[in-house]
This record gives C-alpha cells, structure tokens and sequence, in this order.
C-alpha cells in the first residue's frame, strides 16, 4: 500500500503559521483536532446544523466540520484557544462570571459566534444577539445565561 | 388542444392554457362551435423538458411563446429554485417548503447576519459527506426576485422587469440561465436532492426559445406540476 503524498497547504492558526499535509477535502475540524492538537474546538453534528465547531476565518465564523482546508490556504484561522492568551477576551470573563455553561461541550462554539457579533456589534440589541447565535445549539439549554453573557461582555468591553 | 383523461396528468395543465382545448367529442353537441385546430404536444416525465422543436406545431407565435414560458416555468417554480427565492427573511428546503435548519435569516446584504452567513456553511461545491448543498457565490436572491407562490404569468412578467430581474435585459436571461454556477446547482443539487426538470441546457434552450419567439407572457395563470420529488433540500 502506497501512501498518498499531499501538497502543502499553508495556512495560520491563532496567529501562528502551519502547514497541513493533509487530504485537501479534509474538513478544518479534523485538522485542528487531530492535525494541529487544537481540541477545543468540538464536533457536534457534522452538517452544519449545531455549531459547536464554529471557528473564525479572516474574522468571519465559518462551520469547521464543512470547511474544507483546501479553502483556507494562506487564510487566518481562529479557534477558541485563540481568543486570547489568558482567558482575558470580555466574553471568557462574561462566561466565568455567569456561570454560563453546564456541560460546556458547545460553548466555544457559541463563544467564538459571539466573539464575532461583538467585533460588529459592540453593542448588540437582544434581537441582534438571538438572530446571530440561533444556529448555536445547547442541549443542556443555558440559553438564558449565554444570551446575558453577550451582554454582558458588550458592557466589560466598554470598560 | 384535445386533452384525454388517459394522458397521464402531465398533459393536464396545457388543457388550461390558451391553446384551443377542446372537449371529448362525445360531449359535442349539434349547436357547438367548429373545433379549433387541435395541438397536441408530447406527454413529458416530471423529471423531463419539453424540447423547443416540440412547440414548434403550435403555429400562432404568441402561443408557441407561451407555452414555451409555462414549459420553462417548471424549473423555476422547481423546489430547487423557490427555496431560496423568496420574499421573506428565510430560505426553506425540502420538497415542501419546509424551514431552513439552522434557522438563517437574509440580513443586510442577502448574506445572512454575522455569524450566521450563508458561507458560514454552503462551500464551493456539494459536501455529499455534510449532506450540506454549495455553489460558488452561495446567496439568497434578492427579495424583488422571489419566485415562491407565483403564477407563471407573474413569472413571466417578473422576469422581464429589469427592476426585478437583477437589471437584466433578455439575452442576458438566456446567458444568465446557461452558465450561472447557481442556476447550474438546480439540476445537481447533490445528496438525494431531486434536480430541477431536465437539464441546464435543455433549461437555457427553452429561454432562448421564448425570448427569440418574442417572450410574450402566459395570459392565463394556471397550476404548473412541478416535479418536487423526494423530501430533500
């Protein structure tokens, strides 16, 4: 059996550059998870359906368990371990002050949705903060306190 | 046009249009009209189009462009084409309009809202794996191009509208309909999705054909059976 040579991909993730070797077909979440160590961002469904694998590419959320890497060459990739460098990001504090998660398997995705909400929004309506994290699924149901995190940090990050 | 009730409901809907439809000989009566000249046209699959040879027997050059646009209306009226072309705030999928899961909204620019885009999750292409449908340029149409609920005269007329059809004259349609990579992704939606009726070609043929027939519109709105298939996105 003959192992499949693959052509570099470059790319950076959480400010520092990679290289991937892999299938280009191969969905972002499993290079970040098995390739790169980066587990912390999780699979949930697998078809885009629950977020819990949302990262940031160039800023924007993407769904890591439908990106292929081959779309994200010479592009920026943020995961949750990249927010900040010390659990610093309004959001993390926001998180840990509430006590919002429960089982905790969602909440980089729903965190990393917010990250991005907030970079546009600062200040965000309630209406705004529903409609950005309603693909953002909780079975343990902390919706409540996810949605007063976001606020939260709006007003954290104000100072 | 003689419509028979053993000719399968395909033949059906051309009963309707202005086309002649005579009834059954058996119900002519002596004080009747004298029968107008009868178009037949050939039954076609749900899953087929009619080629534009096959409205050439409809003589009268309004009609053929007509029936030609109702002929065509079953691709855009196709589920692949109205979930996304619709006047609300959210696509659907499914074969019956079903809510779009997760649950997106239009946004500003037809994109979706922040951190929740369309290209958040539809990629260049199909992910048969995901199950997840992608195209290059993965939008919602605007809201002035919304298709759902329309008749094919509101189609038709909707389409030669530069204000609602993207600032199109007609020969862009016909390109438009050709070789857009969206309008390409009705006839291969991936993952158990039934395509549109026939194929692209076959599609951009018959919009050629009605816009070089003059592209007059359907007088009449009258159901078009669209072939929605299996319960798929």
């Amino acid at each position: 059996m003959t192992d499949v040579v693959h052509d570099p991909i470059q790319l950076e993730v959480n400010g520092v550059a990679r290289e991937l070797r892999v299938d280009p077909e191969m969905p972002l979440l499993w290079a970040l998870r098995d390739v790169l160590g980066l587990t912390g961002t999780k699979y949930g469904c697998g078809q885009a359906q629950c977020g819990a694998c949302s990262v940031h590419l160039d800023g924007a959320v993407v769904r890591s368990c439908c990106i292929p890497v081959r779309r994200v060459e010479g592009r920026q990739v943020t995961t949750i371990e990249g927010l900040s460098e010390d659990g610093s990001h309004p959001l993390q504090k926001a998180w840990i002050e509430l006590g919002v998660p429960q089982c905790g398997f969602c909440q980089a995705g729903q965190i990393m949705t917010a990250a991005a909400l907030l970079r546009k929004h600062p200040s965000p309506s309630p209406e705004q903060v529903e409609q950005s994290l309603a693909g953002n699924l909780c079975r343990c149901g902390t919706y409540t306190r996810i949605r007063a995190a976001v606020q939260r940090a709006a007003e954290l990050a104000k100072g | 046009m003689r419509c028979s009730s053993q000719a399968g409901p395909w033949l059906g809907f051309w009963c309707g249009l202005s086309l002649g439809c005579a009834a059954p000989a058996a119900t002519q009566g002596a004080t009747e009209r004298p029968e107008a000249p009868a178009i037949v046209l050939p039954e076609v699959a749900p899953s087929a189009l009619r080629a534009p040879a096959v409205f050439d027997t409809i003589r009268d050059s309004g009609q053929r462009s007509q029936a030609l646009f109702t002929e065509l209306s079953r691709v855009l009226l196709h589920p692949r084409c109205v979930n996304c072309h619709v006047e609300g705030d959210s696509p659907a999928q499914g074969a019956h309009f079903e809510p779009h899961e997760p649950p997106v909204l239009r946004g500003p620019e037809d994109r979706g809202v922040v951190g929740m885009e369309c290209e958040s999750c539809h990629q260049d292409r199909n992910l048969e794996l995901n199950r997840v449908p992608g195209a290059v340029g993965w939008k919602l149409p605007p809201r002035a191009m919304a298709w759902h609920d329309k008749t094919p005269s509101e189609l038709c007329a909707q389409l030669k509208d530069p204000v609602r059809n993207g600032q199109r004259g007609l020969a862009d349609i016909v390109e438009h309909s050709r070789r857009d990579p969206l309008v390409a992704w009705g006839w291969q939606p991936g993952f158990e999705r039934p395509p549109a009726p026939g194929s692209q070609a076959e599609f951009a043929a018959l919009v050629a054909a009605w816009v070089s027939s003059g592209a007059e519109c359907p007088e009449r709105d009258e159901a078009v059976p669209v072939n929605i298939g299996a319960n798929h996105d």
